[in-house]
C-alpha cells in the first residue's frame, strides 16, 4: 500500500528527511504533506490518483515563520489591489475580518464607509501621518508643554507628545502583548493605531517583537491555524478540520520539528481516541486514579447515596455524613432491621442486603474496570516518558555496534527505526486503552480489541529484542528479526487506526457514555 | 528617565487637586509620587453611603500614567469598606478602568476618584461580589494581577 510506504519512510527517518519530500515542488516554501484541501490560489498540481487516503490520515501543511509571512503579504497585496486602499488599511481591515478576504472584499462594495469605521479607520486619510510641532501645545499625558515639543496624533485628532505616545506603544506591545489592535490612548477612542504610525512611532528596539506579535495574531485569527505547541518551535500548521467535525475524526498532524499533536485539542498525538473521549478520560484520571486504590482496598459505599465511606471505629452501625442512612457495616442491610440480635448478622437472604450488596458489587466492578484501563493506560504512558531515554541510548548502542561489529552507520539504522516505531506505538496503544473504557461490548469491540491485542504483543516482543546487549545485537539473526518486528508493529499499528478512523467517520462506535453534549464548564463570575 | 516620567505627570497633577477637586473629593496625603491617600463621600442621598467618608489608596507605578495605578479602599479608624457588588470587603475594587484593557493615559487621579464616586452614587445593592469570603480569604495577588472578568456594565 502506497500509503504505509510513505508512512514508513516518514518514521524511518530523521527529521530532516520529512522536509526533503522527494515530490516537493510547491512555490510557497510550506511543507506539503498533503493535497486535498490545497488552496486553489497556490495552484499546485500533484498528481495523488494513486495515493488511498487512509482514514486516520488528515491532510494538513506546515508553515515555517517566513511562509506564514508570505502568506499575510499575498492577502494584503491581493485586498490593497481588489479595492484599491493603502496596504495599511487593507491589513487592518483584515484584521478586523479576521483575515476572510472573501467577506472583507464583499462588506467593503457593499458599505465602504461603515467597514471603514467599525475597523477602526475613519474615512478620509489624505495626509500621510507626520510629527508636528504645534504651538501652545500641552500633552495631557505628561502635562509637559514645554516649547517645540513634538507631538502626534492619528485620524481622530487626540494629540500627545512623541515621548509619551513611545511609552504607550513600549507598554502595550511589551507588558500586554497587543500588536494588531493597539487603539488610541485616549479614553474611549477605538481608533486603531495604522502600520505606518506605528512605523513612524516605534522606538527601533520593539519593531521585532512588534512584527512577532502581528504574525502571532495571524495564526490565531485564523481556524485553520494554530501554533506547534512543541518548545522552542516557531512553525504553524494549516488544517480543514473544524471544531465540529471531532467527534468524527482524530486530528494528529505533525510538525517539520518532528512533533505530533492533535489539532483539534494541541495536546500530543491521541489516536484513535476522539478529543471529546480523551479530555473526559483526562478529567478522570485527576480525579480518580490516585486514590482509586485505596478506596477500593479499603472503603464501603454508603447503600443509599453511595457516598464512600471509611470505617472508622469498631461498631457496626454505621451513620452516612452525607444522608442520614444508617446500615450495617457487615451486611450493609438497614440497621433499623438488626434489632438486638445484630451480631449474627444472619441476614444474608433479605431483600434490602441484597440490593445494597448488589450496589455495592456495581460500584467495584466499575472500579475494577476502570483500574483494567488506567493500569494499562498508565503503563503505556510511563514508557512514552521514558521514550527520550531509549532514544539516547540507541544512539549509544548504535554508535558501539558500528565499532564492535564493524558496521556501517547505515547498517546500523534499524535500531533508529525500531526505537521510533517503539515509541509511536505506545503513544497510540496507550490511547487504545483511554478509548476502550468508554467503549459498549459489541462485535466492533471486539475487534478492536483483538487489533489491540495484536499491537500490544509486537510491541512487547519488540522492546524485549530491543534491549538485548549490543553483543547480541551484531548478530544478523536478531538484526533481520528486529527489522522484521518493526515493520510487523507499524502495520499493526496502522491496521487498528485504520478500523478505528473508519468506525469512528461512520458513527459505528457505540460508546457507554454520550459524546455529543459537551461536559459542562463552570459558569461565570466575577473573576477568572 | 522613567521614574521621571511619573513624578514629573504626579507633581503636575498635584499641584492642581491642592489649588481645586470636585465636592466630596479631598486629599488626605501625597507625602512622595509613590502612594497617595484621597477620601471620597457620595453626596446624593443614597441611604448605603449616607454621611459617610471612604479613604482611597493610590499607588503608582513608575510607568504612570501608561500603566494604571493601584487603587483601593483602606479600612481605618472610622473610614469603612463600602458595601458594592463590584468592591471586595478587602477594598479591592473591581473596574475596568483601573485595568489595563479600560485604562487610559489620560485618566488621573481626578478622574478615577469621580468614577468610583459614580460606582458608588448609582448602586442600590447593599451586596458583595458573589465568592467574596473565599476571594478575601485566598487572595495574594495584588490587586494588579487579578484577572477581573468585567461581567456586569451596569452597576
Amino acid at each position: 500500500m502506497d500509503s504505509d510506504d510513505e508512512y514508513m519512510s516518514a518514521l524511518s527517518s530523521e527529521d530532516d528527511i520529512a522536509l526533503d519530500d522527494s515530490d516537493n515542488d510547491d512555490l510557497s516554501g510550506g511543507e506539503e504533506f498533503d493535497f486535498d484541501d490545497e488552496p486553489p490560489d497556490l495552484g499546485i498540481q500533484k498528481d495523488d490518483s494513486q495515493k488511498k487516503r487512509a482514514a486516520y490520515d488528515i491532510s494538513f501543511k506546515v508553515y515555517r515563520p517566513q511562509d506564514i509571512q508570505k502568506q499575510q503579504d499575498d492577502l494584503i497585496n491581493e485586498v490593497n489591489m481588489i479595492l484599491d486602499i493603502r496596504k495599511e488599511e487593507a491589513a487592518i481591515l483584515l484584521r478586523h475580518f479576521r483575515w476572510n478576504k472573501e467577506r472583507l472584499i464583499e462588506d467593503y462594495m457593499d458599505k465602504p464607509r461603515q467597514v471603514l469605521e467599525a475597523a477602526g479607520l475613519a474615512q478620509n486619510g489624505a495626509k500621510p501621518p507626520r510629527l508636528e510641532t504645534i504651538p501652545g501645545f500641552v500633552c495631557d499625558i505628561c502635562c509637559e508643554d514645554a516649547p517645540g515639543l513634538q507631538s502626534f496624533a492619528i485620524k481622530c485628532g487626540h494629540r500627545y507628545c512623541v515621548d509619551c505616545y513611545r511609552h504607550y506603544l513600549a507598554q502595550k506591545i511589551k507588558e500586554e502583548g497587543e500588536a494588531a489592535r493597539i487603539q488610541c490612548p485616549s479614553d474611549g477612542c477605538n481608533l486603531i493605531i495604522d502600520a505606518r504610525s506605528l512605523d513612524i512611532l516605534m522606538p527601533s528596539d520593539l519593531t521585532e517583537r512588534y512584527h512577532t506579535l502581528l504574525n502571532r495574531t495571524f495564526v490565531e485569527d485564523k481556524e485553520t491555524l494554530k501554533w506547534c505547541p512543541a518548545p522552542d518551535c516557531q512553525n504553524a500548521v494549516e488544517c480543514g478540520v473544524k471544531k465540529k467535525d471531532l467527534d468524527k475524526v482524530v486530528p494528529t498532524v505533525q510538525c517539520a520539528c518532528g512533533y505530533r499533536f492533535c489539532f483539534g485539542c494541541i495536546l500530543s498525538d491521541h489516536q484513535p481516541a476522539p478529543c471529546e473521549l480523551v479530555k473526559r478520560w483526562l478529567k478522570k484520571c485527576a480525579d480518580d486514579s490516585e486514590t482509586a486504590n485505596w478506596i477500593s482496598a479499603n472503603t464501603k459505599e454508603c447503600p443509599k447515596c453511595n457516598s464512600t465511606i471509611e470505617k472508622n471505629g469498631g461498631c457496626n452501625h454505621m451513620t452516612c455524613r452525607k444522608c442520614r442512612h444508617e446500615f450495617c457495616w457487615m451486611c450493609m442491610g438497614l440497621w433499623s432491621e438488626h434489632g438486638t440480635s445484630w451480631y449474627n448478622c444472619n441476614r444474608f437472604e433479605e431483600k434490602s442486603g441484597t440490593e445494597a450488596r448488589d450496589a455495592q458489587a456495581k460500584s467495584r466492578v466499575s472500579l475494577e474496570r476502570y483500574l483494567h484501563y488506567y493500569n494499562r493506560y498508565a503503563n503505556h504512558e510511563q514508557s512514552a516518558r521514558l521514550d527520550k531515554d531509549i532514544y539516547v541510548k540507541t544512539e549509544k548502542k548504535m554508535v558501539q555496534l558500528q565499532k564492535e561489529s564493524g558496521m556501517s552507520w547505515i547498517e546500523v539504522q534499524y535500531l533508529n527505526s525500531a526505537s521510533q516505531a517503539l515509541q509511536t506505538c505506545r503513544q497510540t496503544l496507550k490511547w487504545t486503552y483511554a478509548f476502550a473504557f468508554y467503549l459498549a461490548r459489541n462485535n466492533l469491540t471486539e475487534i478492536f480489541e483483538d487489533n489491540q491485542k495484536d499491537l500490544e504483543m509486537a510491541v512487547e516482543n519488540l522492546s524485549e529484542m530491543f534491549e538485548k546487549p549490543v553483543a547480541d545485537l551484531a548478530d544478523a539473526k536478531l538484526k533481520v528479526d528486529i527489522m522484521d518486528k518493526t515493520s510487523y508493529c507499524n502495520k499493526r499499528r496502522i491496521i487498528l487506526l485504520e478500523d478505528t478512523a473508519n468506525n469512528l467517520a461512520n458513527g459505528a462506535w457505540t460508546f457507554n457514555v454520550d459524546f455529543m453534549t459537551p461536559t459542562t464548564t463552570s459558569g461565570s463570575s466575577s473573576r477568572r | 528617565m522613567v521614574a521621571n516620567f511619573a513624578s514629573k505627570r504626579l507633581g503636575k497633577e498635584l499641584q492642581k487637586i491642592q489649588s481645586s477637586l470636585p465636592p466630596g473629593i479631598t486629599l488626605v496625603s501625597a507625602e512622595n509620587f509613590e502612594e497617595w491617600l484621597l477620601d471620597i463621600q457620595v453626596l446624593d442621598q443614597n441611604p448605603l453611603y449616607q454621611d459617610q467618608t471612604y479613604r482611597l489608596r493610590f499607588r503608582f507605578g513608575s510607568s504612570y500614567p501608561i500603566e494604571p495605578p493601584e487603587v483601593t479602599f483602606v479600612k481605618k479608624g472610622d473610614r469603612s469598606i463600602p458595601m458594592h457588588p463590584h468592591i471586595y470587603s478587602n477594598g479591592i475594587i473591581c473596574l475596568d478602568l483601573l485595568g489595563q484593557q479600560g485604562w487610559s493615559p489620560v485618566q488621573n487621579v481626578e478622574s478615577v476618584c469621580m468614577s468610583i464616586q459614580s460606582m458608588l452614587t448609582g448602586n442600590n445593592k447593599n451586596e458583595r461580589p458573589p465568592g467574596d469570603e473565599e476571594f478575601v480569604r485566598s487572595n495574594k495577588q495584588r490587586p494588579r494581577d487579578i484577572d477581573f472578568y468585567y461581567h456586569d456594565n451596569a452597576v
